[in-house]
Parts: structure tokens; sequence; C-alpha cells
């Protein structure tokens, strides 16, 4: 089982290259690892991907939200990132890209006592999943978004995509990116988002304490995590590996909670702004749809009842 | 942890201390552990796993603050830090305060 290093004791010299002694602790486990299908480990993210990180903030976040996990459910779609819901040891599925989010709608709608989680890529999300992401917002249907922003297409190889920051070269860009990104808190927002924060990776407990209140925040809560791809984003723009990336992250985030959301557009290699941007309240689509139809129907609107099982 | 003046009830606060665990094999040497750890407790050996990653050592056992900082940071779910029972304090406390590493 685990193996845990020991430490040296003061005074004792090791041989080099030889491995230090090592004690089998089979008391211990990961503490998350009630969370994860560990069978599956190692998983596929690069050393120094930040994606791992994300997934524990996720794990602590949960913990943190006293949910009871038979009742929450993890959406992914196709990336990288989309390989997160099948790590976890919940009701977790891997979907087609780009169709997380109409997958978990289903879910939702389907049995409204759940709480469906979408964890997927800034690609998934918002480029072949965008009209999705749009309307789910604008509907306000009770689901939280965590998007792993890491400006590009990292598991086909790195291509452009709608977050790369102008002059950030990718694959499909090899001159640098020209196109105008999406600011994703601001289409969040603007969509319909109720709740919109965004942090790095490297903000790991504010990521953690964010994702605890957005699981419990009814309607569409989306939290954009800005993450490090070593192998291709930060490769291709030679900024060095996922560490090199959380220091930027340390010497360029700025946390300014309620910013404007139009204001916290990212440009290449330039300061980020993180928080919290948005917590307003609305009634979520199902409320509206309840509230709504009661009025119409009056006593012929007969609203959802949790199946006797 | 690196203060710039010492609290004045320093004495009197129970500073919690913690027993780190690591799964060498899990790790892919991304030194997150070792950088953030605000009391500098790990420091990446020289020695390779069997994946060929340099895993990080505990050089300072007695001073972990058992903040769980590493277990949060790290992206292999490598390594974790269990709060340290009384007893294990005072031997972790023996034997690690100030230690150097030895490789
Ligand atoms: C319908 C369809 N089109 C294209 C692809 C190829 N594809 C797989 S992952 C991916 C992009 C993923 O990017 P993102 O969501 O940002 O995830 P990341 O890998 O960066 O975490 C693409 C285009 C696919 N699998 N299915
Ligand atoms: S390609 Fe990039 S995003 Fe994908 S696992 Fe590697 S570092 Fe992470
Ligand atoms: S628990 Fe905190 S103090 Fe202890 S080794 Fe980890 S990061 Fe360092
Ligand atoms: S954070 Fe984890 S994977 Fe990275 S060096 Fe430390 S133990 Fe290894
Ligand atoms: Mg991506």
């Amino acid at each position: 089982m685990t193996e845990v290093a020991t430490q040296s004791k003061k005074g004792e010299t090791k041989p080099k290259n030889e491995k230090p002694k090592a004690v089998l602790r089979d008391d211990y486990e990961h503490p998350m690892e009630i969370y994860l299908r560990i069978e599956r480990f190692p998983h596929i993210w690069c050393a120094t991907c930040g994606i791992g990180t994300v997934l524990t903030a996720f794990i602590s976040g949960l913990e943190k939200s006293k949910l009871d996990i038979e009742k929450v459910t993890v959406v992914s779609g196709i990336g990288c990132t989309g390989r997160t819901a099948g790590y976890l040891r919940l009701d977790s599925f891997h979907t087609t890209h780009g169709r997380a989010i109409p997958f978990a709608t289903g879910l939702a709608l389907g049995n409204p006592k759940l709480k469906v989680v979408v964890i997927s890529g800034d690609g998934d999300l918002t480029a072949i999943g965008g009209n999705h992401f749009i309307h789910a917002a604008r509907r306000n249907l009770d689901l939280t978004i965590i998007c792993v922003n890491n400006f590009n297409y990292a598991m086909t190889g790195g291509q452009a995509g709608p977050t790369t920051p102008m002059e950030a070269i990718a694959s499909t860009a090899p001159y640098g990116c020209y196109e105008y990104p999406f600011n994703l808190p601001f289409l969040a927002e603007s969509s319909g988002a109720v709740f919109v924060a965004r942090w790095t990776a490297l903000h790991i407990r504010r990521l953690t304490n964010t994702i605890a209140e957005a699981l419990l925040k009814p309607g569409f809560s989306f939290i954009e995590v800005i993450c490090p791809c070593a192998t291709l984003y930060a490769r291709r723009n030679r900024l060095g590996d996922g560490l090199d990336l959380m220091r930027f992250y340390h010497d360029n985030a700025i946390i300014k909670h309620g910013a404007n959301t139009r204001e916290v557009d990212i440009e290449y290699q330039k300061q980020i702004i993180v928080g919290k941007f948005v917590d307003i309240d609305k009634p979520t689509f199902l409320q509206q749809r309840d509230r709504f139809l009661k009025n119409k129907l009056g006593n012929q609107f007969i609203p959802y009842k949790e199946p006797v099982s | 942890m690196k203060y710039w003046r010492v609290p004045f009830d320093r004495d009197k606060i129970d500073i919690p201390h913690g027993d780190i665990h690591i799964n060498i094999d899990r790790c892919k040497g991304c030194s997150f552990c070792e950088e953030y750890c605000p009391r500098d407790v790990l420091k990446m050996s020289t020695n390779y796993n069997k994946k060929g990653y340099h895993y990080p050592d505990v050089i300072k056992q007695g001073e972990c603050v058992n903040c769980c900082l590493c277990e949060m940071i790290c992206p292999e779910f490598a390594i974790f830090c269990i709060e340290s029972s009384k007893d294990t304090i005072q031997k972790g406390m023996k034997k690690g305060s100030n230690q150097e590493a030895t490789s």
C-alpha cells in the first residue's frame, strides 16, 4: 500500500542515490482517496499540470459544503480537464465534447434533488459547448460549473481557442493569436449567472471556499480556474513549467471581490483579476417554472414530487 | 513560519504539529509542495522514484504545522499531513528541530 518516506535522523548521512528507508503504513491512506477511483491512478495529467490541484480543491470544497455525496453528481466533457469526472468516486459522467451542460441539464431536471456539477475545460465549455453554456446561464439552471481555463485546447495538441490571449502562441497560431478572447466571467454574468468567481490553481484555499459556496448556491454558479498547462501552453510560449506559471500567478493575481466583470479581461502575461465577482439571488429555472405554471394552471399543475423508492 | 515580529502571546499559543506522509512513487516531481510549504519543511530529494521523478524529502520533521497546504496543492495526491498526537509531537520535536537535509 502507501509507501511513506521516513525522515532522516539527525547526523545520519544517506548514501547518494539510495532510496531513503521507507515504511509501509497500511493504516493511513490519502484522506481524499475515499472520493477517488484510485485504481485508475496514476492519472493522465502531465507533471506540473494544475488540473490535479483543482481536483483536490473540488474534493475539499465538496467536503466543506457538507452535501450528501450520494446526491452529488459530476459531469465532464472531453479534454484533459474532462478526465476529472472519471477519477471521482461519485456518480460521475464523462460525456461527449461540449455536451457536459446538456447532459447535466437532463440530470438536474430529471431529479431536482441532485446537486449537479460540471467540471470541464475552457474549450469544451465555451467553444464547442458555448451555446449550451449561455443558455444554461440564461435559464438559471441549478448547476455549478467549474471551468479549468488553461488558455488552449490542451488534449488535442494546444490549439488556440476562445480563451487564448492575444499574442500567445498556440499550435494553430504559430506567430501568436490575433483573435479577441472571451472574458468568461463577463460572458457568464451577462448570460444570467447568479454566482461568478475566478481564482487560479494557486489560490487553493480561496478556491476551495468558493467551490463550497457555489455548491450551496441555488441557480447557475460559475467558477473559472486559471490553471497551468505545462506541456503545451507554457512550453510553446517558453514560460517554463507549471511551477513557473504558479509563480506568475503569485506575482500577478490581484484579488478584487465584486469587480465589474467587464473589467476582468485577461491579457497575455499581464495581471489576472481574481475574486468573487457576482453573488445575486434570482429564482432558478425550476422555481420559475413552478411559480409560473402554478399561477397559470392553479390546481391543475402538479409540481415535481420525489419518486418513492 | 516567517515572522517579522514574534507575536506577544507566542508561548501561550498551541501551535499544531503534523506528520507528513509521502507516497513517493505517486509523485511527479512538480515541487509545488516544496515551494509553498510555509515552514520550508520539504525539499526535493536528489533521488529518483520509480517513475524517474525527484520527490520531496522531509527535512525539518518537527516544524510542520499541519496546515495541509502541501496536501491541497499536490496535483498527484502524493502527500498528506495528519495532526501529530501529543507523544509523536515530542518525538518529532526531539528528532527534528532545525534538522538539516542529509541527502
Ligand atoms: C466533437 C468533437 N470535436 C473535437 C474533438 C477533439 N477534442 C478533444 S478535446 C478537445 C479540446 C479540449 O479543450 P479544453 O476543453 O480546453 O480542455 P483541456 O484539454 O484544455 O483541459 C478537442 C477539440 C472531440 N473529441 N469531439
Ligand atoms: S497537456 Fe496541458 S492540460 Fe493536458 S495534462 Fe498536460 S499539462 Fe495538463
Ligand atoms: S502541512 Fe504545511 S507545514 Fe506541514 S509540510 Fe505541509 S505545507 Fe509544510
Ligand atoms: S506537490 Fe506532490 S507531486 Fe508535486 S513534488 Fe510535491 S509530492 Fe510530488
Ligand atoms: Mg483548455
